[in-house]
């Protein structure tokens, strides 16, 4: 394996690597990565994700495919592993899912901003929909860690698109588990449970990983509570530096300004009250520089 | 004390060292607009750059295209980014000194929608420290425009500053080439893409948020190498900087043959950040082994008719 990144020494800042799979196990609707990838555990804070490059050596494939993280070893029998949990929603995805053990992987990582996490011990309920919440768990360990209380809540389509549930009773104080159909759980969506949850809880932070409803809902919910939210994009594809400045989402700053922000270097976890939610997908006109 | 044998000035292997139009550069292996800038720095050194080409920057800020920008094609890239950057200001104080402070040798990437922009542009970055050169990005693909844009742009600036005249895709690039060389431009960049669509297939809708895109990418490559090959057969005297789908030495190689003085790496970045360091190794190997020299004893190669 070879590594290169900011200086040797470094313990900070992402590392471009030439790792490799270890394993791809099915998760019910989702795949289970473990790879090798030397330097990327040791540097990695709950919600940074990775790039890797998709489709072998010869692969004119010209985009790299976010995965967020859902854990790392750091030491282990083959070095540093990193985990992922995707669903192989097109081919890029699929040709990982597909991945023979000992395929060699181009990562790049640990890449954006990371959770923020509380100096206090708090009380935290965390929001997951659908393999999305694969990266609270390393979360909720560090969160633990600093002897705050943590709650989940855990929400997808159907029972065989939850992920995490059996881990997520080991790793909380309580966990809600909600599915669309009601195949299990309580029937409907995962933000409608949060305004009673926040209040029985009397929840500081709202952590949330999910897609752009989910996030705005629950954003929307720590804000009526008096909650700071931290709100997890999806691990963007394109290139994972922030060159290609595809992954752009309008979002207020400090100054009160609206900017295109990137979800790979910006992002990928946002304070909930910062992003514009109802304008995903569009540059607003009075977005900095908008025409 | 460096010993003959181990001072790299002495160990036999083909030079690198690019003249561009009077911008000295230690490799030919440039970056290419959009596609270098600060975010390449953790994986690779910036200052062993050929030059860094800078996000195309504008007079005022712009807020870009919306989402989504880019799309995978086969073989290649469709993208319409729109020139999201935070105008010429922001520029000059943030992103020009940190390149400045690493000595980056930096090509400035300018657009503008007028002639009286293009100029201010000019003129403001003629007193920046810094600036190696200047890349003229240019959206109209008309010899008598890019002959006017190049002239004022050539104008407002220090006759040591190097112009670039990044040609717009479509149209004749020799007529182009001829024009911005006639204004003053010291070399021509080709090409920035191919006009190009897709389709989502749910929704039957253009994919990209702003409708069509540029391909650019290994797609590409055979396309951007016959205009170099055109601009030089007909322009002998005329620099060219070559760009589009080059991945490898081998691809750099083709591409200096086919006229190029220069190359600019693009979409590859995206998928390998360090990909200059290794295309770079990759050409010196090259050069090695077709008994080439220099970087200048490449180019053109393709053009004469008998092998030495």
């Amino acid at each position: 394996m070879s590594e290169t990144g900011a200086g040797t020494g470094a313990t900070t800042g992402p590392v471009q690597v030439t790792g490799e799979v270890l394993s791809v196990k099915r998760a019910g609707a989702y795949h289970h990565l473990t790879m090798v990838a030397a330097g990327v555990a040791e540097r990695f804070r709950p919600g940074s994700f990775v790039t890797v490059a998709v489709g072998g050596a010869e692969s004119t494939r010209t985009l790299r495919r976010g995965l967020a993280v859902h854990r790392v070893r750091p030491t282990g029998a083959y070095g540093g592993t990193v985990e992922c949990v995707f669903e192989a929603d097109e081919p890029g995805r699929a040709w990982l899912a597909a991945a023979p053990a000992g395929t060699p992987l181009e990562v790049l990582g640990p890449l954006g901003r990371p959770f923020a996490l509380p100096k206090e011990p708090v009380t935290c309920v965390l929001v997951g929909h659908g393999c999305a919440s694969a990266p609270l768990f390393s979360l909720a360990e560090r969160l633990r860690e600093r002897s705050c209380v943590v709650h989940m809540v855990l929400g997808a389509a159907s029972e065989a698109r939850l992920f995490g549930t059996l881990e997520a009773r080991r790793a909380t104080r309580s966990v809600v588990v909600t599915t669309d159909d009601g195949s299990v759980g309580v029937r409907g969506g995962v933000v409608p449970v949060l305004p009673e949850l926040l209040t029985r809880t009397s929840a500081d932070v709202v952590y949330a990983a999910g897609p752009a409803d989910v996030l705005h809902g629950a954003a929307a919910a720590a804000e009526q509570h008096g909650a700071w939210s931290q709100t997890l994009l999806d691990a963007p594809d394109g290139c994972g530096t922030g060159l290609c400045q595809g992954c752009v989402l309008p979002a207020v700053g400090e100054d009160g300004v609206t900017r295109m922000v990137r979800a790979c270097v910006e992002g990928p976890v946002l304070r909930g009250d910062r992003v514009r939610w109802d304008d995903l997908g569009r540059v607003p006109s009075d977005a900095r520089g908008a025409s | 004390m460096t010993s003959p044998q181990t001072d790299p000035a002495n160990r036999q292997g083909p030079s690198l060292a690019t003249d561009l139009a009077g911008l000295a550069m230690p490799s030919p292996v440039m970056t290419a607009a959009g596609c270098g800038g600060r975010e390449l720095a953790p994986y690779a050194d910036l200052d062993a750059l050929g030059a860094l080409v800078t996000r195309t920057v504008t007079l005022d800020a712009r807020a870009g295209s919306p989402p989504p920008r880019l799309t995978e094609a086969p073989s290649g890239l469709v993208s319409h980014v729109g020139l999201q950057n935070p105008g010429l200001q922001a520029f000059l104080t943030t992103d020009l000194p940190w390149f400045a402070q690493r000595r980056v040798r930096t090509v400035v990437s300018i657009a503008a929608a007028s002639l009286g922009e293009y100029g201010e542009l000019a003129r403001r970055l003629s007193t920046a420290p810094g600036v190696s050169a200047v890349e003229v990005h240019l959206s109209v693909p008309d010899a008598f425009q890019t002959g006017k844009v190049v002239h004022v742009v050539r104008r407002d600036l220090p006759r040591g500053t190097p112009v670039l005249a990044k040609l717009a895709p479509g149209g004749d690039v020799v007529d182009q080439a001829r024009a911005a060389a006639a204004n003053g431009a010291d070399a021509v960049v080709l090409a920035q893409g191919w006009p190009a669509l897709t389709i989502d297939p749910d929704t039957l809708r253009p994919f990209l948020g702003a409708g069509a895109g540029l391909l650019t990418g290994p797609a590409v490559h055979a396309l951007a190498l016959r205009q170099v090959w055109d601009v030089h057969e007909a322009l002998p005297d005329l620099a060219v900087v070559g760009a589009g789908g080059i991945g490898t030495g081998d691809q750099a190689l083709a591409m200096l043959a086919a006229g190029a003085s220069a190359v600019q790496l693009g979409s590859v970045l995206l998928r390998d950040p360090a990909a200059a360091v290794r295309v770079t190794a990759e050409l010196a190997d090259a050069l090695t082994r077709h008994h080439l020299a220099s970087v200048s004893d490449a180019v053109g190669l393709a053009h004469r008719t008998t092998h030495a």
